[in-house]
């Protein structure tokens, strides 16, 4: 499996990771490798098998309507890097 | 920018607009979708905001009972297939009001599909609207680009409220057809009691695809999309503006480019929303948190057997049990809490037919043999029509002018029909009534207590109208001869003159009939 | 008082009780022991002052009557689960200044049982790693030979209870975490069914592989710690309601009738012949006992390396979505823009493999892949899955070296990712069919640790560890200690 720099580079902007165009490179042809373990899926025969998304059947389970949760605003917002005036900030966007 | 100077009613010559609307309404569950923080519009900040909301690093989804309710309670009005195997899905992007970098919502396996809405349109057609899907997700949160200089504002509070989105297929092909169905679902997710409707509040949001073909083809053109269009005006001057617009860039040799578009009310245009590049790859997939979700042949009859009777349903059921017009029937179905107050009143009016017409739609409230004579149902007839002049009338004058809805009516609806059977029976004349209504919308009393104390009752003894009548033709020899010399006219000034000396309280009939006869002798 | 120490729960629950220690004794003695080999690297954080306390709460209980024999032990969480007020780093820059405001279940649960928290584990960042090298905090080095790696991602949990710091601690098992740093230690790790542990507060990695549980020094003591940590959480949707049984009752039942299934694709090319050797061995001893070998095929063995590593890098992309420098976690410097905010804070958070891993996992579901790779993968998995299922029509557990190798040397496979992804042969497959699996010592070779893994039925855990319980009654592999000659 072979990925070139476009790709890496779509992929990683997919991804929001920042990667320098010297590293696409060599970031690409890792992606190709192990993606080349991903082929050998290829191989197998599927017919009629469906996914396994979840390996245990059980229903969802679901929680009645309550407000259960209190104001936690002081010490979430806490935790941000920058917070003012009871909002996450972050750089200005334009829509 | 140039405005399209064409009116929108304009015809597109040789052009059909193509219109899908995609609409978002909040549900009204007191929680979110998969936390349990509240839903509340107002508070302050991110103060409704819990650990999974703000997607703290190993916090997990619990689905809402309330939000599969509701959405199968939609399903089932719009005649729908209800999914009994169901699948949320995770939509992958970056952006500051998606706090997990997606948004949890339904992709392949949606819990409602293929239902159908009936649309009446102004001009009088109805037109069959096919809704795709209808399915959950949680709203993202706010970001507020003007509250600080340099940085965009992050407000979680909405993040994860729960959303049934309404996809329509694209068989609109006007703006007026596009907001009379927005209007419909609207009007409907109201009826059922599981969105409240509040545009402003942003709990009812349309985002509408639009393109054009030429005239008789069956190829879709390139559609843009109009996002977060938030009032049925902007909605159609959205639609109407970007029809033109496609067309006009059609004509001319030009390609629409597939686009998210905001309307922009200032100046009268969509224009393109900048920042929403990379034509969206969600890499959607089962969320792994969320299994399946599975609705039994029970859980859709439980919901089937408190659906409230439709919209639709009831407007029809108005016109052929109860002969209300077709105009009254649809003004009083345009909102649930209206006919609902309109039901009460009639019932208290005339409690039989009221039980026999609500009887053919839920036959369970079947009372004892009801006689309905041609005699009866005329009257039945005539009382239902009383009931909606009212409601439709002096009640819904009241309410505007207090700027109430129904629910915060001064008038209850059993006081309300207590003065309308004073009229039928003759006790006040209409006109007088309305000054009851007045007194009793202030808070005067009941009907009955006000017509006492004000000592309203109808006069319509025909001695005192008589003796009235007799000094009104001596104190105007004049008027009556030019009356008797052929001006009948005139009648109308002795009419007005008697009513004067009997404080309005004449019985308009019997005045009527007394005064013709006098002045014919 | 720093000597490391084999002895497990079962033994300080009962000189606590008896008052030859008291709990704040046996927390200072796992201080001190941790204290006393920081070259190991196997915590990123020690939290004295709370474990002195909460040492101090367990001898109240302990004087009014302990129920839980967990009581007044010691453990290191792995850095994973969520600790309230306790830095919490998964490994990672991203979150290396993080503290939770919340405690995960697995963390409450441990605290109802008055255990005693001592630190927080070194681990693969993220989950994402074989070899505890992959840490933002440095490598953690394994107690039998320091210049080798202690296995991962629960390296530092493996280290810190085979030096005899805590007789256990908490692990994560995604594509063999538990059980392959279990192995590379010489102590007990076990893999609970999926579902069985409550993920709530367990950092995500892969959420339909993410498996909480335990590495100690015996299956015995890991059936304390599995009672404790067990059951439905209503705040996980993808934990199972089925009833927690009693794993101490169901210990002692014998292993003799009991049918082990040897699967010939376990004893791959791959194996060290070591490792093979010292297997057939523990094998063999089990047969003595009355159990009987069955031979049988895995027959899509081959691919579950390949499926793992499409579902859980595209599970983990999503999941690691949300570090972005906004809410929480590690934002860069100045950021330009939005766009800016969430490249730098991203590139400069996290570590390669964990870049890696995302690249990998954004690639197969992005569109025009999706098929090809994903659902694929979901598929292969159903077939994995159902090759379980079959064999367990014929035998009761599944057997094989947890590992194809003993620990290697650190910077031996680290710049090759296929290299250390292919040391998951046995294990993922297990992750990828939710069923749980146990590593108990069954010897040696070079003087490094083999480990032995048993498979099971989904919710045979009981089954599991008594047959492990057995084993270790007629063997000595898991009391052995590093450094006192193997």
């Amino acid at each position: 499996m072979s990925i070139d720099s476009d790709t890496a580079r779509r992929i990683a902007r997919l991804a929001r990771l920042g990667i320098g165009d010297a590293e696409l490179a060599s970031v690409a042809s890792e992606l190709g490798r192990v993606l080349g373990l991903a082929d050998r899926l290829a191989s197998a025969d599927l017919q009629g098998v469906e996914p396994l998304a979840h390996p245990h059947e059980q229903g969802l389970a679901w929680r009645p309507d309550r407000v259960t949760e209190t104001d936690r605003a002081d010490s979430l917002l806490a935790l941000a890097g920058e917070a003012r005036g009871g909002f996450y900030l972050v750089p200005k966007v334009i829509e | 920018m140039t405005h399209p100077h064409s009116s929108p009613l304009t015809p597109h010559e040789g052009w059909q607009p193509v219109i899908g609307l995609e609409i978002h309404a909040q549900l009204n569950a007191a929680s979110k979708l998969f936390s349990g923080a509240s839903t509340a519009y107002g508070a302050e900040p991110n103060t409704h905001a819990s650990l999974v909301d703000v997607a703290l690093p190993g916090t997990l989804p619990v689905p809402n009972r309330a939000a599969l309710d509701k959405a199968i309670r939609f399903g089932l009005a719009v005649d729908a297939q209800i999914a009994r195997h169901s699948v949320f899905a995770r939509k992958n992007y970056f952006y500051p009001d998606l706090p997990k970098g997606y948004q949890i919502s339904q992709y392949e396996l949606p819990i409602v599909a293929h239902g159908h809405l009936s649309v009446r349109l102004d001009d009088g057609r109805t037109i069959d609207v096919h809704i795709e899907r209808a399915h959950l997700e949680e709203d993202a949160g706010k970001s507020l680009h003007d509250a600080f200089a340099a940085a965009t504002a992050i407000d979680l509070n909405r993040a994860g409220t729960p959303l049934l989105e309404i996809v329509s297929a694209p068989v609109l092909h006007s703006a007026a057809e596009a907001v009379a169905y927005m209007r419909s679902v609207h009007t409907l997710v109201r009826w059922l009691g599981i969105c409240d409707g509040n545009m402003q509040e942003g709990s009812f949001r349309c985002d509408a695809n639009v393109s054009v073909r030429r005239a008789g083809s069956d190829k879709l053109g390139t559609r843009t999309e109009i996002k977060n269009v938030n009032s049925f005006r902007f909605v159609e001057k959205a639609i109407e503006y970007e029809i033109e617009r496609q067309i006009r860039a059609l004509e001319s040799g030009q390609a629409i480019v597939q686009e998210t578009r905001l309307y922009d009310a200032a100046h009268h245009h969509t224009r393109p929303m900048r920042g929403k590049e990379d034509a969206h790859d969600y890499r959607y997939f089962p969320d792994p948190d969320l299994p399946p979700l599975t609705v039994t042949e029970a859980d859709i009859e439980v919901a089937r057997a408190t659906m409230p009777e439709l919209p639709q349903a009831r407007r029809a059921r108005y016109i052929a049990q109860l002969g209300l017009p077709d105009s009254d029937a649809t003004q009083l179905c345009a909102d649930r809490a209206t006919s609902d107050y309109f039901e009460a009143t009639f019932a208290t009016l005339a409690p039989a037919a009221a039980a026999a017409s609500t009887s053919e739609s839920e036959p369970e409230k079947v009372t004892s043999g009801v006689p309905r004579s041609p005699a009866d149902l005329a009257l039945a007839h005539a009382k239902a029509k009383l009931a909606a002049n009212w409601v439709l009338g002096e009640l819904a004058a009241a309410l505007n002018a207090s700027a109430s809805t129904i629910d915060a009516s001064h008038v209850a609806p059993s006081d309300l029909a207590k003065l309308i059977a004073r009229v039928n029976e003759g006790v006040i004349s209409g006109k007088i009534a309305k000054d009851v209504f007045a007194a009793m919308w202030a808070g005067e009393g009941d009907a009955d207590t006000i017509i006492a104390a004000r000592g309203l009752r109808q006069i319509s003894d025909t001695g005192a109208l008589g003796a009235t009548i007799d000094a009104l033709l001596a104190e105007f020899p004049a008027q009556l001869a030019d009356y008797r010399n052929g001006n009948e006219k005139l009648l109308q000034f002795f009419v007005g003159q008697a009513m004067k000396r009997l404080k309005g309280q004449a019985n308009p009939q019997q005045l009527n009939a007394l005064l013709r006869e006098k002045l014919a002798q | 008082m720093s000597t490391p120490s084999a002895e497990g729960i079962a033994h300080w629950a009962r000189a606590l009780r008896a008052r030859e220690i008291s709990a704040v004794e046996l927390t200072e003695r796992a201080l001190a022991a941790a204290l006393a080999q920081q070259g190991l690297n196997a915590l990123i954080s020690r939290v004295d002052e709370s474990a002195r306390a909460a040492a101090a709460g367990a001898d109240a209980v302990l004087a009014a009557g302990a129920e839980s024999a967990l009581c007044g032990i010691p453990l290191v969480h792995k850095d994973i689960f969520c600790t309230n007020a306790i830095r919490t780093t998964c490994g990672s820059r991203m979150l290396g200044e993080f503290v939770p405001p919340y405690d995960a279940a697995v963390v409450e649960r441990l605290a109802g049982a008055h255990a005693v928290t001592i630190g927080k584990a070194n681990m693969d960042e993220f989950a994402m790693g074989s070899s505890n090298e992959n840490s933002h905090f440095g490598p953690a080095r394994n107690p039998w030979d320091l210049t080798r790696v202690p296995g991962g991602s629960s390296g530092g949990s493996a280290a810190a209870v085979a030096a005899g710091i805590v007789p256990f601690a908490t692990g994560t098992d995604t594509g063999g975490s538990i059980r392959q740093p279990a192995a590379f230690c010489g102590i007990t790790g076990l893999k609970p069914t999926y579902g069985r542990v409550s993920r709530w507060g367990m950092i995500a990695f892969a959420s339909s592989l993410d498996c909480g549980g335990v590495l100690a020094r015996s299956a015995e003591d890991c059936a304390h710690v599995l009672g404790a940590i067990a059951g439905h959480d209503a705040r996980d949707a993808t934990s199972m309601q089925r009833p927690v049984e009693d794993y101490l009752r169901g210990l002692t039942a014998p292993v003799a009738g009991l049918r082990i299934g040897v699967a010939r694709e376990y004893f791959g090319a791959g194996v060290e012949d070591g490792v093979g050797a010292a297997v057939h061995e523990a094998l063999a001893a089990l047969k003595a006992k009355g159990a009987t070998l069955v031979d049988i095929s895995l027959s899509h063995a081959d691919l579950a390396i390949p499926a793992y590593y499409v579902i859980a890098p595209a599970e983990a992309s999503s999941n690691l979505a949300r570090y972005d420098g906004v809410r929480y976690g590690y934002r860069c410097a100045d950021p330009q823009s939005l766009d800016d905010l969430y490249t730098r804070s991203r590139a400069e958070g996290f570590g390669a493999e964990v870049k890696r891993r995302i690249l990998i996992g954004t690639y197969a579901l992005s569109a025009g892949y999706y098929d090809a790779y994903y659902l694929r993968a979901q598929r292969v998995r159903r077939l994995i899955a159902n090759d379980f299922a079959e064999a367990f029509k014929q035998v009761d557990l599944i057997a094989g070296p947890t590992a194809p190798t003993v620990a290697f040397k650190l910077g031996e496979k680290a710049s090759d990712p296929l290299a250390m992804y292919a040391a998951d042969v046995n294990t993922v497959a297990v992750n990828l069919a939710g069923l749980p699996a146990i590593s108990i010592p069954a010897g040696f070779s070079n003087g490094l640790p083999v480990g032995l893994q048993l498979i099971a039925p989904a919710f045979a855990e009981a089954r599991l560890l008594s047959a492990a319980h057995q084993f270790q009654q007629h063997t000595d592999w898991h009391l052995r200690m590093p450094g006192t000659g193997a």
